[in-house]
Formats: structure tokens, sequence, C-alpha cells
């Protein structure tokens, strides 16, 4: 059984219908991509995943149980784990305090030998050097890794990941994706949406891309990597 | 204006100060978590000193158990407001505007109904509560005067309303920088959005906010009304201007600010009594606000945190 099944899902913003009858499912240690232009939905089933939009059709279940109509705190609380599309740090508090907020949502999860802030520190040099500062002063890139880092602390047992490279110079981009690339390495459940496809494929186990709120197409990430039809359509200029 | 009085007089300022501190604490509160200008909070501040007012004259309570027993009141009565004048409209994503006239209503309902309570003992005849006057009955309240020298003196009661502004003032501060349940509310007040998606329970961080913030409007409202020994249905609208008054000064949603504004509009209110005569008074705290916003347009400790989701 899945992980994380998504059954027929349909969210709309009043009248207009972003996702439309979407199905998919992550395994357990899988990394899984759901890659598409700009306005396709994604950023709707992420949200509609972790509780903040309402699902007007289907079903999501975690783990076995059904928690289409669960409020945010609890589907954290079971360890989905959201890196919000644009950083979603806090940029008043300390990188500190939001280290220890993400610490904070591991609730009962938290397992001994967990990470803790001082390992995160240790994983993400530039946060410790940065603990006391206003996470708003960080660069966008460093405001990132905290995302991710203050995320890894909540002890997900699925992370998502929207557009975690989004806005960053190529170099950050680069970093962004190794940083990913580890967290698949280390056995994690990913569910990644990207624009920058290409790379998201090459890393996913398996892949959807999805089109006007509807998967157009689904396959291993290297099968869609290498589809031509893909590449015309969706990876353009990559 | 008579010099031997001036002790006194800026006594007196920062006495009547430290109740608008106290008031502006909960009112900053709410608005710099919430977002909401709370006019319902002067409503809460009447509402607990009726509350105090039945369990000392009704049940003969000590003023002090009566003091924490009315603040528990006042902060389920914040909770109830919450749930009845914005909880919907949260839910809806209801414009600022349409709470600030949610909290006017349930201001309107809560006085409306405090007309309506039954009154006790000497009042028995006139039944309600009504707008009349109320006093604490005799020696419930400390009195006498404690006298500094020859130019102060004070009743216990107002030194009481001091040390308890400035310990709930350093209470709420180390509670928001220094408790898991401050952080949380500072990571609502920034964004709910990421705060629900660390895991914090939003709705019930509303609750605890609303709770603390009308425990502490409450504590106000019981203090004044045992300063002067008078209770009435409309109590609150003379601390409510001064109140908002007082946190527009030290910058919206600034604890310390909100403190350090009521007891400048304190003392400027009776200094402007001594001066030139009580016709000024109430024009003199808008007076004080006006000229400090043209200098200092966030007010005194502004920049408060600014909502990014
Ligand atoms: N709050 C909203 N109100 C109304 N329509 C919205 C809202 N948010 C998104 N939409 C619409 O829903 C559709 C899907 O948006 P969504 O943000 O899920 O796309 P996305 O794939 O994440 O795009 P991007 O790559 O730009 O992040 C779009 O047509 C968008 O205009
Ligand atoms: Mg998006």
């Amino acid at each position: 059984m899945a992980l994380l099944e998504v059954n027929d899902l349909a969210v709309s913003y009043g009248q207009i219908e972003a996702v439309k009858g979407v199905s998919f499912s992550v395994d357990e240690g899988q990394v899984v991509a759901i890659v598409g232009a700009n306005g396709a939905g994604k950023t709707t089933i992420m949200n509609t995943i972790s509780g903040l939009l309402r699902a007007r059709r289907g079903q999501i279940s975690f783990a076995g149980q059904d928690i289409t109509h669960w409020p945010t705190h609890r589907i954290v609380a079971a360890g989905i784990v959201q890196v919000a599309e644009g950083r979603a740090i806090l940029a008043n508090m300390s990188v500190a305090e939001n280290l220890a907020l993400g610490l904070a949502a591991a609730g009962s999860r938290r397992h001994e030998g967990g990470p803790t802030i001082a390992t995160m520190m240790e994983r993400f040099p530039i946060l410790g050097q940065r603990s006391g500062l206003p996470a708003g002063q960080l660069s966008g890139g460093e405001q990132q890794m905290l995302a991710i880092a203050r995320a890894l602390l909540a002890q997900p047992r699925l992370l998502l990941m929207d557009e975690p490279s989004m806005g960053l110079a190529p170099l950050l981009v680069k970093q962004v994706f190794a940083i990913i690339a580890a967290l698949k390495a280390e056995g994690r459940t990913i569910l990644l949406v990207e624009q920058n496809a290409l790379k998201a494929l090459k890393l996913a186990d398996y892949a959807y891309v999805l089109e006007r709120g509807r998967v157009a197409l689904s396959g291993t990430g290297a099968e869609l990597a290498g589809n031509q039809d893909v590449a015309r359509a969706y990876l353009g200029g990559l | 204006m008579n010099w031997q009085t001036l002790p006194q007089q800026l006594a007196n300022g920062i006495f009547q100060g430290s109740i608008y501190a106290l008031f502006a604490l909960g009112y900053t509160l709410i608005f710099g978590v919430l977002d909401i200008l709370n006019l319902a909070h002067a409503a809460i501040f009447m509402m607990t000193a009726v509350a105090a007012w039945y369990l000392i004259a009704g049940l003969g309570l000590n003023f002090v158990v009566a003091l924490i027993i009315a603040s528990i009141v006042g902060g389920l009565l914040g909770v109830l407001l919450d749930r009845v004048a914005f909880w919907r409209l949260r839910q809806q994503h209801a414009p600022h505007l349409s709470a600030l006239i949610s909290s006017i209503a349930m201001a309107t309902i809560f006085e409306g109904m405090v007309v309506l309570l039954p009154t006790l003992g000497a009042d028995a005849d006139s039944r309600i509560i009504g707008a009349d006057l109320h006093h604490f009955p005799a020696g419930s309240i400390p009195s006498g005067n404690l006298n500094f020298g020859t130019m102060l003196s004070l009743p216990p009661i107002k030194l009481l309303v001091l040390v308890v502004a400035l310990l709930l003032m350093f209470g709420l501060q180390y509670m928001l920088r220094r408790t898991r349940l401050g952080r949380e509310m500072r990571a609502v007040a920034e964004s709910p959005k990421a705060s629900a998606l660390l895991g914090i329970n939003i709705e019930a961080v509303f609750a605890k906010t609303f709770f603390i913030a009308s425990a502490l409007g409450g504590v106000a409202g019981v203090l004044y009304a045992l300063t002067y020994n008078t209770l009435t249905s409309d109590m609150g609208n003379a601390v409510e201007l001064k109140g908002l008054a007082a946190i527009i000064l030290g910058g919206m949603g600034s604890i310390v600010g909100s403190v350090v504004g009521g007891f400048i509009i304190g003392l400027a209110e009776v200094l402007s009594i001594a001066l030139g005569g009580s016709n000024w008074s109430d024009a003199v705290a808008f007076i004080v606000l006006f000229l400090m916003l043209l200098v200092r347009p966030n007010g005194l400790f502004g920049a408060r945190a600014t909502r990014t989701g």
C-alpha cells in the first residue's frame, strides 16, 4: 500500500476548477515529482494535501487513514510536512526560533537520535552563523535552506516540497537539488513540485505531468525525461 | 498651577495611566496577533467589573479573590466573543472591516445584556443593574491613605493598580518572548498559513489569545471599578478611546509601547486638568497623539510585525 494516495481529487476556487480529478500515489522511500506549467494546479494539490484547501471531490489517504477533511495541524502531526512555495519562513522571527518551531512540529513523532537544532546547524553551517538574525535578513538561498532545515526538524514521514528552486540563482538551484538528492539517498519520502522539470525528472523515481488541472502523462522519471513529446511540450527551454 | 501639588498630580497621572496601560495590553495583543481591532474589549472590561461586583457584593468574597475569579470570567467572555463575532468571518476570509463592525455589535449586545442582569442587596428594589451607578459595599475595598511626606498621599488600591499593571506587562512580555505559546502567537501574527504548516493549531492560539487579552482587559475593569468605587454599564466608554490612543501612540501591536502610551495619556490628562481645567482633559489625549504621529507616524515602538501570508 502506498504511503500517500490521492484519488480523483478536484479542487475549486469559487467557480474556477483548478484541479479536475487527479489521482496519484507516493510509496514509502520514493521521490515523486509533479511537473507542469504555471497555473497547472501544482500548488493547489500540495495545499489540499496539507489541509489548507478543501477538496471538492475525491479522497486523500495517508498511511491508510482518510485525511481528506483533517485540519492542517493534525495532518502535520501525522507526519506530512510541507516546504511551501516562496519560502514560507517567518521573517520577523530569528533563524533559531524558526528552527525551534520546526522541532516543536515533530511533536509526538520525535524520536531518540532524531535531528536537533544543533545537528541541523551542522548540516547547514550558514544557519548556525546566522542563528540570531531575523530570518527575513537572510538571502533567498539561505531562506530556502532554513525552510528545508525547519521541515526536516519536524521529522516528516512525507516531505512536500513546492518549487524549492524557485527564484534562485543557477548556482543555488544546483545546491538545492544536491540537498534533495541527499535526502533521497537517506531514503526519505518526498513529493516534489518543480518548474525546473528536467532536473526534477532526473531525480524522481516516478513523475506526473500536470496539464490544466489534469494528469496528462505519468511514468518513471527517466522515461519522462527521455520522452520527446514531454521535452517539447513541457521542458521547452530546458 | 500649584507646585505643591505636583507630586500628587504626577502620582494620579501614573495611576490613571496604569489603568489605560492595562486596558491597552489586551487591546494590543489582539491587534498584534489577530490583526483585529476589537472594539468589544471595553465591553469585556465592563462585564468583568460587573462579575467582580457580584462576587464581592453578592457572595461577600475578598476583593483579591474576586479579582482573580472575575478575570477568568473575562477571559471566557473573550473566547465566547471570538467564537460569536470573529470565528465565522475568519473562515470566510472576510475583510477587516467586517470584524470591526462585528466587534461593535458584540459590544452593544454585551452592554444591553448587563442592563438586564438582576441587581443585589440595597439595590434590590430597582431589580436591574441598568445604567445606574453601583457601589461596592463599605469595607470591601481597603480604605485609608498611605502618606509619603506631606505632598503625596495615595490609597493602597491605586498602588496595587500600578504594581499589577507593571507585573502583567512584564509577564506578558515574558510569555510572548520565552514560552512556546508566545512563540506560536508571534508565528500566527506573522503568517497564519506558515504557522498551520508548522503544525500549530491556529484556532487554539486564537482562543488562548482572546482569553489572555480579555482577562487582562477584565483586570483593568475590576481595578477601575474598585478604585473609583463605581460601576455603570457604560464605564467602558471612558477608557476605550484612551486605550486606542495608547496603543496607537505606542505603535500598534507593541506590548511595551502600549504600556508607555497608556502612561503618557494618563499623565497628559491629569496634568492638563491641573494646568487648565477639566474641560480639556479628554481632548489632551488626542492632541498628544496627533503631535506624536506627526513626528513618528508608526508610534513610539512602531514597525509592528507585518503579515506575509
Ligand atoms: N487563490 C486563488 N484564487 C483563485 N484562483 C486561484 C487561486 N490560486 C490559484 N488559482 C488558480 O488556480 C490555478 C492553479 O494554480 P496553482 O497555484 O495551483 O498552479 P501552479 O501549478 O502551482 O502554478 P505555479 O507554477 O505558477 O506555481 C491557476 O489557474 C490559478 O490562477
Ligand atoms: Mg505553484
